[in-house]
């Protein structure tokens, strides 16, 4: 194709647009490793500021990690099965339940927690858990890891590999676990990364279900944003980043292959 | 249902029977039911039963089940609802057109460095709020990049990080991934070749962009302008810690809640909010056809 003025117009834009969004990542990740940012880089290069907010924040971003892998099981012993039947028995009322297993992506956050509060806020030692604070997370990413294993599912001829795997007299949940589960792995890896970066960056439902003691890695952000300098909340933004940067690239990776492989058929696997 | 049982009944191989193994290939009904328990009962435990809930707290507001209109009837929380929706359309508006030009430019054009393009682009999908808040701060705070430039240039610090303009900004930055992931999608089921023709009939650029490939791409846009609406107007991370002075409604409820304790009302408004957001990905079905794809639709 010639590559005239309009190319370069649009290829400008992309730029800009990419500096938009790239500049700011980076000079919060420089801020954060410099010893005074209102001095500037000259200042000099520190890892200080890390240490800083390992000593004051280690609890928090433990916690969003050790929420995320609970996270990460619980969508994946509900949400595979859940795939299969919607996949399997696609009939009124299955479709029904799908619409409202995903209504809690399509409302927001902050109303979602409002409902579990005024609910559940009243049993003491059940509001001051981390499980309060993984309900909503799984409530919010398991329409991702259902979507993700059914979008599979559905490629593949689930049909003659359970017929194959009963005609030798496999059981059903022989045939499950033995034979769907594992062609389903694609789907379920793609949901994984998917459930656990969402569930490390979930702020909405967090910060309204959080307590002092049950702080996640985004809830301590927005604290170290309000009360610590800024080469702080850029240090602990950046250990955000290093734990986030590899899931995505993960994501992307996985998403790219795919999509040549079956492009048309689902659009849903770009996440 | 039953035609496909009887389907399968008969495709089943005969030596299974005569072996004795009779066992279909479906699962029973009981089997499906153990299989959807798990997740029925979460659904239906934390996030059904607290719907109801909430619907019903409503109704120990001051105007009892009235309170349930009290973001038409009184003036603070009508004004926050008008700023949100008029918000929420203006990035919603700018994210198609910028992320349309973009997202069809890196669909037909093929150049090294594209795929990193791509991926920096769709970087802060599953940013949080909070973190896109900070990255307006870099841009545009006290110390901020766009600060610092116009202080070289003109002497003057440029700050509107806390204004109108850098709520916009935020907004439009975690925006930008959620659209250009859609608009490439749709990009891509695009013949090349009806724009070839209309071109090889005559037809200037302009008309091939009105008449060939924004039709094209209208559902795509549809679809991914929903899904960014909804994902404004339920923001709350950027504001919150760009703690401006515009009451978005999600920091209108944060307040009512919190600060003065003020539980109905704030579970009214979440109610209009969630079906403000519901009904707008919801229209999508009738106007595309399809179901709005809410994966792309991420944190924030």
């Amino acid at each position: 194709m010639r590559r005239g003025g309009p190319f370069y117009a649009q290829l400008g834009l992309t730029v800009l647009l990419c500096l938009f969004i790239v500049v700011p990542i980076v000079m919060s990740a420089l801020a954060g490793v410099t010893v005074n940012v209102f001095k500037g880089l000259s200042s000099g290069l520190t890892l200080r500021w890390i240490f800083e907010v390992w000593d004051l924040y280690a609890q928090s971003i433990l916690l969003s990690l050790w929420l995320a892998v609970a996270c990460l099981v619980v969508t994946t012993l509900a949400g595979v099965p859940l795939a299969y039947v919607l996949v399997r028995r696609p009939n009124r009322l299955t479709r029904m339940f799908e619409e409202i297993l995903t209504l809690p992506v399509a409302i927001p956050g902050l109303a979602l927690a409002l409902a579990l509060l005024i609910t559940y806020g009243g049993f003491g030692s059940f509001r001051s858990s981390w499980v309060f604070i993984l309900i909503g997370h799984v409530l919010f990413t398991m329409p991702f890891m259902v979507r993700s294993v059914a979008a599979v599912m559905s490629a593949m001829d689930m049909k003659t590999l359970e017929e194959g795997a009963a005609s030798l007299g496999a059981g059903f949940w022989h045939r499950f676990l033995h034979v769907i589960v594992p062609n389903a792995t694609p789907g379920i890896l793609a949901g994984a990364l998917m459930v656990v970066t969402l569930s490390i960056g979930e702020f909405n439902l967090t910060w309204m279900l959080h307590t002092p003691l049950t702080k996640t890695l985004p809830v301590g952000l927005a604290d170290s944003y309000a009360s610590m300098r800024l080469e702080i909340g850029s240090a602990y933004t950046l250990i955000f980043f290093v734990l986030i940067m590899p899931l995505l690239i993960a994501m992307q990776m996985l998403a790219n292959p795919g999509k040549k492989r079956r492009a048309a058929s689902q659009p849903a696997e770009d996440e | 249902m039953a035609l496909q049982n009887l389907g399968e009944g008969r495709s089943r191989p005969s030596f299974s029977r005569y072996f004795g193994m009779s066992r279909s290939a479906m699962a029973s009904p009981a089997t499906f039911m153990a299989l959807m328990a798990p997740g029925v009962a979460i659904v239906a435990a934390f996030f059904l039963i607290p719907l109801v809930l909430v619907a019903m707290e409503v109704a120990n507001g001051p105007d009892g089940w009235a309170t349930y209109l009290v973001i038409l009837t009184n003036a603070r929380y009508f004004e926050s609802l008008v700023q949100t929706l008029l918000m929420s359309a203006g990035v919603t508006v700018v994210a198609l057109i910028l992320c349309g030009i973009v997202g069809m430019f890196l669909v037909r054009n093929r150049f090294s460095g594209r795929s990193v393009l791509i991926g920096l682009l769709t970087l802060p999908l599953s940013f949080p709020g909070t973190v896109v808040g900070f990255m307006v701060i870099m841009l545009a705070g006290r110390q901020g990049a766009v600060g610092s430039i116009s202080n070289a240039l003109i002497g003057e610090k440029i700050v509107f990080a806390y204004e109108i303009a850098g709520l916009f900004i935020g907004y439009l930055y975690f925006s930008i991934p959620r659209v250009i992931l859609a608009v490439m999608a749709s990009a891509e089921k695009l013949d090349p070749q009806l724009e070839e023709a209309a071109r090889s009939l005559g037809a200037p650029r302009w008309r091939v962009v009105r008449d060939v490939i924004l039709p094209g791409l209208m559902p795509g846009l549809i679809s991914s302008g929903a899904i960014c609406f909804a994902t404004a107007m339920g923001a709350f991370g950027t504001a919150f810690t760009l703690a401006t002075d515009i009451d978005v409604l999600p920091m209108v409820i944060y307040t009512e809640f919190t600060r003065n304790a003020n539980i109905a009302v704030a579970a009214a408004l979440s109610i209009a909010l969630g079906l403000i957001t519901w009904l707008c990905l919801s229209a999508v079905r009738f106007l595309v056809g399809e179901k709005a794809d809410l994966a792309t639709r991420g944190g924030a």
